[in-house]
Parts: structure tokens; C-alpha cells; sequence
């Protein structure tokens, strides 16, 4: 009991912290009183994956002197490889240690009154604003000890808001990058599309630290107006030594539609929890989330859908690969509340097991409580299928290349969602270098 | 180059343990066309699949040569290396992958590291193919096999046939399910790579597909053997009778053989 209860960050602390980043009065509050529950609060339990023992509490708070850099090339090489220079209008963020460190962004955005913003400046300058979104009806500060400690230490993110009637072009793109390897990364991501809007956002977590230890404790809000449409692509890939947990949940009104495109590439143990709210009538959630468990990680990834709406239409697919000791626990959760007539829920959930020693459970789980819905799933854990491998061979494709080009195809349903080219390049070359 | 031969000899292969081929001879030489033809469940397409390396099939005895090489003792992809082409009678669907990614990399495969097919190239031949296979371009960007229609998923193991230019191919039922307009165009494209070069082996239920492509030879079999071989005029003969006669002839009361394909 005493260990993971010793803290090094207390009211006073958080306080100063706060102070220091000019933030509202409104957010200081919040952050003293999510440190005191975070005292009181327990960690989540995950089903089937125990977490008690993982790091979510030791690493470094603060970054060390950062700087802004004017160009991509001061990058690290890898960070590098994530952003397109072939495209003219770019608007991308690309933060370091929770610091933005080097922005490109297109007038146009300012000119539609878009706000592509870093958390800490949206905080002093549209305090207003990010109050209303900031922990608000998608998730909640005492859920558990993490999303307390969450808001307690932000230290980084970003505020996207999108006013009615706008669409905006070309995609929005983050890169959070952990350079300090103790750094703890406690990111936010607020989308906020306003009815009869549309964005498209994509995000990359890095780290290249190997060894030593740190967390990151990640929560995206995503609230989608009426009628308006959010497109959220996400590439996680922090090495070994990090311990995530990360939450994205999403919020739907009538005729809304959120697509969610997740490619859970972490080396280290992650807890996620991808959590879509279908609020509104004929509101739409399509969510396809792809992963790869290697080495001894431990994984537990909770997807799920709730429809409230009538005529909703929430769809789940999650494909992951498991190698080695890995193990992995995919839940699909739909969840249709009374009064949600006419919805219709579907789910596929499927395991690709490489190895003997690895672990993979799928487990599809429907709440019903409406009779007038359609809902459906499918899971399953398997190897590779010899008759495929006994075709491609046939046509002189060697095992490995066979395998190779059925995992790429297995896991493409996320690959080819990603808005940008060069992220899609860099996620198929991770997807490599975790399977080989 | 003369064309390569494939020799069959005393082919016996087990499913799980129960015996499907009892004991086939067969040989098919570059610039020859052979059919195999005969009543359902009498192991025609276990043959096939034997010959190409099938993990299901157990070959008990027998030999199976390509041009002195022994085809037994090879990989599934070697096989195709050497020269050997299978068109499924049910070919795999695989997700996320697509038809041209396919086909390139089975070109590729068979190429050494530095002298891979050039992107132009191979986009301009698999368009000509198409085209001839009357195949629409979408065809190349859909993934392999998923969601096609029978007749699509036949016609695709033509463009492979056609794309990969085997020494010797085995075509097990590549005409069922095809209307007679897919039929012509599926017979003309087989007809298109015949060459001195290119050995053909047809499995087939029906007579119709070898009004379109004529056989050299002509084999029955029943009960896990060829029972009888001919010309092409055995083929129209069997269309005419069916093959209650041959089973007369040679006392045969039951043709199947073992499990049911």
C-alpha cells in the first residue's frame, strides 16, 4: 500500500506549476483539487490485465530548457520521418517533452477562425473557450487515480476548435515527442467541431528510449457538433521504457460522425480506453484500431461504443498481431441504452497469433437494453491460415514474404485511413520492424 | 528452349489418412495440352493440388519429376521457381492485400535481388492482360480475391497464369461457374500463352470449356487412376455418352474414391 502512494508532487507543487505557466485561475483549481483525489482514488482495473505494478507515478515533470527550432532538419531524425515536406499547406505542431517546438501552419486557418493551438497558450488565451471543453462530459477527473494525476500534471497538448460551418482542408497534424527519456508526458487533446464542421486531425507519440523508465498518461476529448464530421487518425509508438495510459473518447450529436484510426505501436505496457459517445439521433461512430504485442509487453485495450441516439450506427473493428511473450486483451464493447431504436452496433475483433508463448484474448461484449436495434459481432484468434500461405507460395512468394503481406494486409484497415502519406510510410516501416 | 516435362509416376496421396490417388502415371511435355476429366469425388483436383505442394496431402509413393528434378522434394514456392503454375478451383481471399501488390511481388519473387520487374513495366503488362481477360482496371487496386464473384475469382487466376508465364500449368475446374461469354474469354487467354514452351494440364467436369481449347490428350479417371486416355474425340464422345459406358467397359460400379471432394 505505502509504495505507490509516496508522492513527489503535491497541492503546493501543482499549484506553483500552474501559476508559473500563467494559467487561469479556473484550471489551477481544477489541478489542486485532481491532485487530492488523486490521493483517494484507485487505478483502474482493467479486466483481465493487472497493472498494480506498473510505473504510472516515477519520472521527471518538467523538461529542461527547450527552444524553438526554425527548421525540420534540427529534428530528430526519426521525428523527422513523420512530416510530409512534400505538401505545400501543412499545419503541424510538433512538441517536445510537452513543449511546442516548432509550428507551420496555414493563414487560411486563422482566417476561418480555427484555433490550432497548444494547450498552455489556449489556457492564457481562450481561457473561456477551453473551459468549456476542458474534462468535460466525455470524461471525468475522478474516474480513477490516472485521470486525476492526469489533470493535476498536464504538461502539454493541444486545442483544436473548429466554428460552425467550417471545413477545414487539409489535415491538422501533432507530433508529441519524448526526448527526456524520464520525462512523463501528461498531453490533452481537445477537438471541439462545431456544427456542420469538419476536421481531420493526426497525431504520432515517439519516443526512442529503450531503456530507462517513464510514463505518459494521455486523454483526448473529442466533441462532434451536429452534422459535423471529425476524422481522427493516431499513431502511438513509445519505446519500451514507457508505460502508457492513454484515453480517447468521443462525443457524437445528431448526425455527427466521428472515424477514429488508432495504430497502437507501443513497445511498453499500455492501458487505452477508446470510449465513443453516440449522443444525437442518426449520430456515427466507425473505429478501427490496430496493434502489435512483442517481447513481454502487456497490453489491454478497452474499444467501445455507446449509442443513446436513435438511428446510430457504431462500428468496431480492432485487428492485432501478437508476437513472442506478448499478451493482449482486446475488448469490444458495444452498448445500446434504452431508447436508442433503429441503432445498429457492430463489432469484429481479430488476433493473429505468431507465437505459441503469446497471449491474445478477444472479448466481444454487447449491452443491450433497446429491442428495436441490430447488432452483431465477431472475434477470433487464429495463425496464420495455411491455405493462404499455400496460395501465395504457389505463385513462387516465399514463407516469410507470404507472411509478411498478410500481416501488412491484415493490419491495413488502419494503415490506409491515416490522412498522411508520410505518417502511413512510417507506420507501415514500424509495423516491419515489430513483426521482423 | 525446348518446353519442360512433368512425369507422374505411381502417385499415391493420402487426406488424413484415407488413400485419394491409388497409383496415376502421367506425363505432359512443353506444346502439350492434356485434359483430365471425370465424375465428381474420383480425386481429379487432389491431384492437382498434390502436385503443387498442398498441406492437407500426404504423397505415400510415387514420383513426381520436373524435368528431372525431383518436384517432391521442393517448397511450395520453389515449385512455382521451376516453373509450375496451379489455378485454384477455390482460390484464398487475403485481406489488405491487393492485386497488384500480389502479383508483383510473385513476379519479383522469382527475379534475384536487382533485376525486379520495373514499376512501368509491370503496370503497363498487367494492363494489357487485363484488357485481353476483358478485366476491369479497378481489378488491380481490389484486394485479392475478397468479395469477388466466382467468375472474377477465376478470371484472376488467369491473369496470374498469364502474368507469371509458367513452364507448366494445372488448370483444376477453372471453367465452373463461368458463363459462356467468360468462358470464351478465360479459353482465350489460355489459348494465348500456348506455345512449344508451355505444358497445360485441364481438370474439368464438362466437355464445353475443350470446345474452346483443344486438347492433345484426354485422360478419365475414376477411382483415384487414369482409367482411359484419347484424343480430343474421347472428350466429344463423353459429352455425347457421359461415362457410364467407360464403367461398363472396365467394370466399374462405384467411380468415387475415399471422401467426397
Amino acid at each position: 500500500m505505502s509504495v505507490d502512494t509516496k508522492w513527489t508532487y503535491d497541492e503546493n507543487y501543482v499549484r506553483e506549476y500552474s501559476q508559473n505557466r500563467g494559467e487561469p485561475e479556473w484550471l489551477t483549481e481544477q489541478r489542486v483539487t485532481a491532485i487530492r483525489l488523486a490521493d483517494e482514488l484507485n487505478l483502474p482495473k482493467p479486466e483481465k490485465t493487472n497493472i498494480k505494478t506498473w510505473n504510472f507515478t516515477e519520472f521527471k515533470h518538467e523538461p529542461g530548457e527547450l527552444s524553438a527550432i526554425d527548421s525540420v532538419d534540427e529534428l530528430h531524425e526519426d521525428v523527422q520521418k513523420l512530416i510530409d515536406r512534400s505538401t505545400e499547406e501543412q499545419n503541424l505542431i510538433v512538441f517536445r517533452d510537452g513543449k511546442p517546438i516548432y509550428r507551420t501552419g496555414s493563414d487560411h486557418l486563422q482566417e476561418q477562425g480555427v484555433l490550432f493551438l497548444d494547450i498552455e497558450t489556449a489556457a492564457r488565451e481562450h481561457s473561456d473557450l477551453l473551459k468549456k471543453y476542458f474534462m468535460g462530459s466525455a470524461v471525468d477527473v475522478d474516474e480513477h487515480r490516472l485521470t486525476a494525476l492526469h489533470v493535476a500534471l498536464l504538461n502539454g497538448g493541444i486545442f483544436i476548435y473548429v466554428p460552425k460551418n467550417v471545413t477545414v482542408e487539409s489535415p491538422l497534424q501533432t507530433i508529441y515527442w519524448q526526448d527526456d527519456p524520464e520525462m512523463g508526458l501528461f498531453n490533452h487533446v481537445i477537438i471541439a467541431a462545431e456544427d456542420n464542421s469538419e476536421v481531420t486531425y493526426l497525431e504520432n507519440y515517439a519516443s526512442f528510449n529503450r531503456e530507462q523508465s517513464a510514463a505518459a498518461n494521455i486523454i483526448s476529448e473529442v466533441y462532434v457538433g451536429q452534422n459535423a464530421k471529425v476524422s481522427y487518425g493516431a499513431v502511438d509508438h513509445f519505446e519500451k521504457g514507457v508505460t502508457t495510459y492513454v484515453n480517447r473518447r468521443g462525443r457524437v450529436e445528431r448526425d455527427g460522425y466521428l472515424e477514429w484510426a488508432l495504430g497502437q505501436m507501443n513497445e511498453g505496457n499500455t492501458v487505452s480506453d477508446n470510449t465513443t459517445v453516440l449522443q444525437g439521433d442518426g449520430s456515427k461512430a466507425d473505429t478501427k484500431a490496430v496493434s502489435i504485442g512483442r517481447g513481454d509487453q502487456s497490453q489491454n485495450f478497452w474499444t467501445d461504443i455507446i449509442h443513446y441516439g436513435k438511428n446510430s450506427v457504431g462500428h468496431i473493428l480492432t485487428h492485432g498481431v501478437m508476437k513472442d511473450h506478448a499478451s493482449s486483451i482486446f475488448n469490444g464493447v458495444t452498448e445500446i441504452k434504452h431508447g436508442g431504436t433503429k441503432a445498429d452496433g457492430q463489432q469484429t475483433e481479430r488476433v493473429l497469433m505468431l507465437s505459441e508463448r503469446a497471449r491474445g484474448d478477444a472479448n466481444p461484449i454487447l449491452l443491450i437494453d433497446e429491442d428495436d436495434v441490430t447488432a452483431g459481432h465477431a472475434a477470433s484468434v487464429g495463425r496464420v491460415d495455411p491455405m493462404q500461405m499455400f496460395y501465395m507460395m504457389s505463385r513462387g512468394i516465399s514463407r516469410t514474404e507470404a507472411e509478411r503481406l498478410i500481416i501488412h494486409g491484415f493490419l491495413a484497415p488502419v494503415v490506409n485511413e491515416l490522412p498522411i502519406q508520410a505518417v502511413k510510410e512510417r507506420l507501415t516501416e514500424v509495423i516491419e520492424r515489430k513483426v521482423y | 528452349m525446348a518446353g519442360s516435362t512433368l512425369k507422374i509416376q505411381d502417385l499415391h496421396v493420402e487426406i488424413d489418412g484415407s488413400e485419394i490417388i491409388k497409383g496415376l502415371d502421367l506425363e505432359i511435355n512443353g506444346g502439350e495440352i492434356h485434359a483430365i476429366m471425370g465424375p465428381n469425388g474420383t480425386g481429379k483436383s487432389t491431384l492437382a493440388s498434390a502436385i503443387m505442394g498442398h498441406p492437407r496431402y500426404d504423397i505415400t509413393q510415387g514420383s513426381v519429376y520436373l524435368d528431372g528434378k525431383d518436384v517432391l522434394e521442393m517448397e511450395v514456392d520453389e515449385r512455382a521457381h521451376a516453373g509450375m503454375f496451379l489455378a485454384m478451383q477455390y482460390p484464398s481471399e487475403i485481406s489488405g492485400v491487393t492485386n497488384s501488390d500480389f502479383m508483383r511481388s510473385a513476379i519479383n519473387s522469382g527475379r534475384e535481388e536487382g533485376d525486379e520487374i520495373s514499376l512501368m513495366k509491370f503496370i503497363k503488362k498487367m494492363d494489357s492482360k487485363m484488357d485481353e481477360l476483358e478485366i476491369d482496371q479497378s481489378f488491380s487496386q481490389r484486394y485479392l480475391n475478397e468479395g469477388f464473384s466466382g467468375g472474377e475469382k477465376k478470371r484472376n487466376e488467369i491473369l496470374q497464369l498469364l502474368m507469371l508465364e509458367p513452364r507448366i500449368a494445372i488448370l483444376d475446374e477453372i471453367d465452373s461457374g463461368l458463363d459462356i461469354d467468360a468462358l470464351k474469354v478465360v479459353s482465350k487467354g489460355i489459348n494465348s500463352i500456348k506455345s512449344p514452351d508451355f505444358g497445360c494440364l485441364i481438370i474439368t467436369h464438362y466437355q464445353r470449356l475443350l470446345n474452346y481449347i483443344t486438347p492433345d490428350k484426354v485422360h478419365v479417371m475414376m477411382q483415384g487412376r487414369v482409367v482411359k486416355s484419347g484424343g480430343a474425340e474421347l472428350a466429344q464422345r463423353l459429352e455425347d455418352e457421359g461415362y457410364d459406358w467407360i464403367k461398363e467397359e472396365l467394370g466399374i460400379e462405384d467411380e468415387k474414391v475415399g471422401e467426397q471432394a
